[in-house]
């Protein structure tokens, strides 16, 4: 038992409870040999109330928070998602969805179109909620065919989906490298300079423009954030469903950014009206009045009109890269 | 009927999220109203109106707005009884981050947003660390990364929490929050003798009392002085 291990053993066995420590501001420094209500109860009654301390649910919240950080540690090394399933709920006004069942797996995309206030938030909400006919669209989601783990809806380290919206910024000022360090020690990863090099050399094949690890994320360009964002996401981030709101087009390659998300077994949602970006999915998900209206195989031909698209986007491309060289354009620049 | 206490640093999105978690009651037919707490002013009585929920305000002027609610939560109690509320919601800004206005056997709901930045779960004492529910909102304008290892430090302060996200904008999240709120089974009609989950802190010296002059020979009852080295 936790309650009986000394605080120098509690840290040896589990080195994550430092940012427990960490957090509620208590400096157990020093004080290694004894063990966490000892250290508790030698504080002074001064020191309790100026930091707002509860030394009855302490010990509590330290046992719950090792078992949650086990039981996460666990659940990274056993069970994947192998499957999300959608089953039919109904539309605003009570209509019911016409689809029998949509299963996707890891490493297909899925685009989802329809105008602004269709359901597509609802959808999403949806699957990160892991619904259970329990919400207003009446749907249900499975994970690997079964019921969801309740873990999945309260556990603030096992949220089904990752998102990446249109208007992300950073918030932090850090460098590059310090920001994917923060991120991987909160996830207790554990090779972290390697999974550094990995993150900042794929976020570097998505970006126009090369950044280095001591450039601080505050002064990224909008493409590189978003490049930085999505290799972070693909590589670190904890959520086997990735949802993606329009992935601008600028400075970013975006087929590189969908394979590389695919490449680590992500399931990718992807709310866009780009062409280029719902015809790579898959399927698409039409949404109308709240509901799914229909689902699309992307066809044969739609997929020759990508190759078509790609060509013309690609002229784009280029006359970016050349305006961005210092480069004179010519007539033979706008040539497919 | 049912009763939960918001509470959040200021602009963190506390209203937003209560108004549309409100949308999903009014949908199930629940009748819901809020009393809101604030210090000097605060004009969020007017966005509840609009939306046609019974409000109240409560402003503590001169006096601490964490005391001012612990001496005022059973009239409030009293009004929702007489408006015969289903749910009954108090709003409150944590103005020094120490105080928290909840009550032991009554929900509480901390509300903290992705922008106050990745050290705030750390500075904000009880009012997050005693909440059942902690509400993180502005998730859509940081990085996932950002939204990640706050999640996670929020999870560190207070383990036991249901950590939730909600867009106060979409609304994402906010029908998710209300099943939360709610339980048929719980009844409430007054607070008299409950207790605070937590202590205010102490104070209770000359400036309490109205003193404005600076010097030794002013300051009487509960102070505190910083430590100089020599």
């Amino acid at each position: 038992m936790v309650r009986d291990m000394k605080l120098g053993d509690i840290l040896k066995e589990y080195p994550f409870t430092e940012e427990f420590f960490e957090q509620n501001r208590l400096d157990i420094k020093g004080y290694e040999n004894i063990k966490f209500d000892e250290f508790l109860s030698s504080l002074t009654d001064q020191e309790l109330e100026d930091n707002a301390i509860d030394i009855v649910k302490l010990p509590e919240e330290l046992d719950s928070y090792i078992e949650q950080m086990m039981e996460f540690l666990g659940i990274e090394k056993s069970s994947a998602v192998k499957s999300l399933t959608i089953l039919p709920g109904h539309d605003k006004s009570g209509t019911p969805e016409s689809f029998e069942r949509f299963d996707i797996l890891p490493s297909h995309i899925v685009s989802i179109v329809g105008p602004t206030g269709s359901g597509k938030s609802r959808l999403l909400a949806d699957i990160e909620w892991a619904a259970q006919n329990d919400t207003p669209t009446g749907r249900s989601i499975l994970i690997n065919d079964d019921r969801p783990d309740p873990k999945w809806r309260y556990s603030s380290n096992n949220k089904l989906v990752a998102q990446l919206s249109q208007n992300m910024n950073f918030v932090m000022d850090l460098s590059v490298g310090d920001f994917v360090e923060m991120h991987a020690a909160s996830r207790m990863v554990e090779n972290v300079p390697e999974v550094k090099k990995k993150i900042l050399e794929e976020a570097n094949r998505l970006a126009g423009e090369s950044f280095l690890e001591t450039t601080p994320v505050t002064g990224l360009s909008g493409g590189q954030s978003r490049a930085l964002m999505i290799a972070d996401t693909a590589i670190l981030s904890s959520s086997p469903i990735v949802l993606i709101d329009e992935i601008e087009n600028a400075g970013i390659d975006r087929r590189k950014a969908l394979e590389l998300l695919v490449s680590q077994d992500k399931i990718v949602l992807m709310a866009t009206h780009d062409p280029l970006l719902a015809l790579m999915a898959d399927r698409r998900i039409v949404i109308k009045n709240g509901g799914i209206h229909k689902i699309i195989e992307t066809s044969a031909q739609e997929k020759q009109l990508l190759a078509k698209l790609d060509t013309l986007d690609e002229v784009m491309q280029s006359a970016r890269r050349k305006l961005r060289a210092g480069d004179l354009l010519d007539i033979s620049d706008g040539d497919i | 009927m049912n009763l939960t206490i918001f509470s959040g640093p200021p602009s963190s999105g506390k209203t937003s999220v209560i108004l549309k978690t409100i949308d999903s009651f009014k949908r199930r037919g629940l009748k819901v109203g809020v009393v809101k707490f604030d210090c000097l002013y605060t004009d969020d009585d007017i966005m509840y109106e609009k939306a046609g929920i019974p409000v109240r305000k409560g402003l503590s002027g001169g006096l601490c707005p964490d005391h001012f609610f612990a001496s005022n939560i059973e009239g409030v109690v009293k009004w929702g009884v007489k408006e015969e509320l289903d749910l009954l919601i108090s709003e409150s800004a944590g103005l020094c981050n120490r105080c928290s206005p909840y009550l032991q056997d009554v929900k509480g709901v901390c509300v903290i947003d992705n922008l106050s930045g990745i050290n705030t779960p750390k500075k904000i004492g009880p009012m997050l660390k005693s909440a059942d529910v902690v509400v993180i909102t502005k998730g859509d304008i940081v990085s996932q990364a950002e939204r990640e290892v706050f999640a996670a430090r929020v999870n560190a302060v207070n383990p036991k929490a249901a950590v939730m996200h909600v867009n106060g904008l979409s609304g994402q999240g906010a029908y998710e929050l209300s099943t939360l709120l709610y339980d048929e089974k719980m009844m409430i009609n007054s607070v008299q003798g409950m207790k605070l989950r937590f202590p205010m802190p102490s104070a209770m010296c000359s400036y309490c009392l109205g003193e404005t002059r600076i010097g030794e020979s002013y300051q009487l009852g509960n102070t505190k002085k910083m430590l100089w080295e020599e």
